[in-house]
């Protein structure tokens, strides 16, 4: 036993002991990356939701502001669209005018002072930034869709919800899709702040382990690899679905 | 005074008075004072020199564009007034578009159930087996299931003339609905066409085609400069054109 155990070279005995010190001592993999990891997938899951929806809202405020403000007849509907507007734009403005991870601390320490549900702050934070985003992809998509489309819509009695609902946006959503899932992955990677704020995701957990260890290539090192996993993993379902949507077209 | 009551009242099913389309506050006068009447079961052609007002004119008529002023009393209702509930007159003025714009995401089935189905509140057997029906008739019945960017023009042309009549409208909008196609394919939606108005269909049908103007619409209206300059039956309009502009127009399509 001590024989085999010599005959291993010395670089793999510490490789070895590394490991065993790093992940599987005191259960660090599972207590720090592992539970990282869910509260990660948990923030990046909800904060993706919220993004979604408040950039689907922004984003179809501002095409109509940009479509149908021009041409609208003075009066109180064009009022309200006008100050609607305002708040998005403003909105998307701040949002993408300042890094994220400021905005994280801006709505822990000051915002939801209060609160210490550090998950749903993070949520909140990361979902009302990614809203800034999905908003400005979903409006190019819109855009982007040929007015025409609109017009045949319109005619056929569709009013202008009906219009967008049925005939623009799941043409604007399939063209922007790759841009989506770019910011879903991103959104995910940038989760990895979370520890500023004190939130045990999986990124903090490798923080602790290496403050424990002193070892600072596994804990990080691991770490990487489940967010490239990750990545992948999802970019194959992406390509997957796109490939999906473009051939029920041909 | 109500629905019926207003249905049995009017004299033309579109009677449109003194319209006008401003742009730049008055600058562009696209419609300058345009009136006339479109009756049930009539071919209405819309001719004229390019900028003329032609696609305005139309498009105003199921307010796609809004009018300056003016009054468009469809089937007895100005619909200029306000209050008037547009997307319903809508279901019952269908459009065809110069560049199709049929719906590239849905199967040419869905492009034609999908309004009867949401608007009309069909199922979806009952919108399908109307849609077969007319597709048989357009003899694009095996186009059923395929989608737009497998179609050619004609056929596309063709699927938008009956995804309009799913909603089984009181009048057909046409703005040039050959002028995208290659040549060899305007006579199969042109054919289309005259089936309808045979068929009784009350039509609009802004149009270069001369020769469709001449045999199959019942009037002929010659636009130039936002007014109509002249009014008339076919026969009037292009054997003795002794109007000026309308020659020097004729001389230049014909
Ligand atoms: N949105 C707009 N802003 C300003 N001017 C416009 C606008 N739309 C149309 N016009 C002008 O109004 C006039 C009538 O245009 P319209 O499209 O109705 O002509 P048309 O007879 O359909 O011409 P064509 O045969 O080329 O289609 C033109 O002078 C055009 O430049
Ligand atoms: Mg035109």
């Amino acid at each position: 036993m001590l024989l085999l155990y010599l005959s291993i070279p010395e670089w793999l005995r510490k490789l070895i002991a590394d490991f065993y010190n790093n992940f599987i001592a005191k259960g660090r993999f599972k207590n720090y990356i592992l539970k990282g990891l869910g509260i990660t997938l948990l923030v990046t899951f909800f904060a993706v939701l919220l993004g979604i929806v408040l950039g689907m809202i922004v984003s179809i405020i501002r095409a109509t502001h940009d479509k149908t403000y021009h041409d609208m007849t003075p009066g109180f509907l064009k009022v309200i669209l006008k100050i609607v507007n305002t708040i998005c734009v403003v909105y998307l403005t701040v949002i993408r005018g300042t890094p994220v991870v400021v905005q994280l601390m801006i709505a822990y320490f000051i915002i939801f002072a209060s609160s210490n549900n550090k998950v749903l702050v993070a949520v909140l934070a990361f979902g009302i930034n990614s809203g800034a985003y999905v908003a400005e992809i979903i409006r190019s998509g819109i855009m982007s869709i040929d007015n025409g489309q609109f017009e045949a819509g319109r005619s056929l009695g569709f009013n202008y919800i009906q219009t967008m609902a049925y005939i623009v946006l799941p043409q604007a959503f399939k063209n922007v899709l790759p841009a989506l899932a770019n910011e879903f992955i991103v959104l995910l990677k940038e989760t990895s702040v979370s520890g500023y704020v004190g939130l045990m995701d999986m990124t903090k957990g490798s923080d602790i382990i290496r403050s424990q260890t002193y070892s600072a290539f596994m804990p990080l090192i691991a770490v990487a690899l489940i967010y490239l996993v990750i990545v992948m993993l999802f970019s194959r379902v992406v390509t997957w679905l796109e490939r999906r949507f473009r051939n029920s077209e041909r | 005074m109500n629905a019926d009551d207003q249905n049995k009242t009017y004299s033309h099913l579109i009677e449109v008075n003194n319209l006008k389309k401003h742009y730049n506050r008055g600058e562009i006068k696209a419609l300058d004072g345009v009136s006339t009447t479109i009756d049930k079961g009539e071919v209405l052609a819309i001719i004229g020199p390019s900028g003329s007002g032609k696609s305005t004119f139309l498009r105003s008529l199921n307010l796609l564009e809004r009018p300056t002023s003016g009054e468009i009393l469809f089937e007895g209702i100005n619909i200029l007034s306000p209050g008037v509930d547009i997307n319903k007159l809508r279901m019952k003025m269908g459009m065809v578009f110069q560049h199709f714009n049929l719906f590239p995401h849905l199967s040419v089935l869905d492009n034609m159930t999908i309004a009867p189905v949401k608007l009309l509140n069909k199922t979806k057997e009952e919108a399908e087996v109307d849609a077969m029906e007319l597709l048989e008739k357009v003899a694009l019945l095996d186009r059923a299931y395929a989608y737009p960017s497998q179609l050619s023009g004609g056929q596309k042309q063709r699927i938008a003339i009956v995804r309009a009549l799913c909603m089984h409208p009181d009048v057909l909008l046409f703005d040039e609905p050959t002028s995208a196609l290659d040549p060899e394919m305007v006579g199969e939606v042109l054919d289309v066409m005259k089936a309808l108005a045979k068929d009784g269909m009350t039509m609009a049908v802004v149009t270069h085609e001369m020769g469709f103007a001449r045999e199959v619409a019942s009037r002929v209206m010659f636009m130039a400069d936002g007014r109509v300059i002249l009014d008339d039956t076919p026969d009037a309009v292009f054997n003795n054109p002794d109007n000026e502009r309308l020659r020097s127009f004729l001389a230049k399509v014909l």
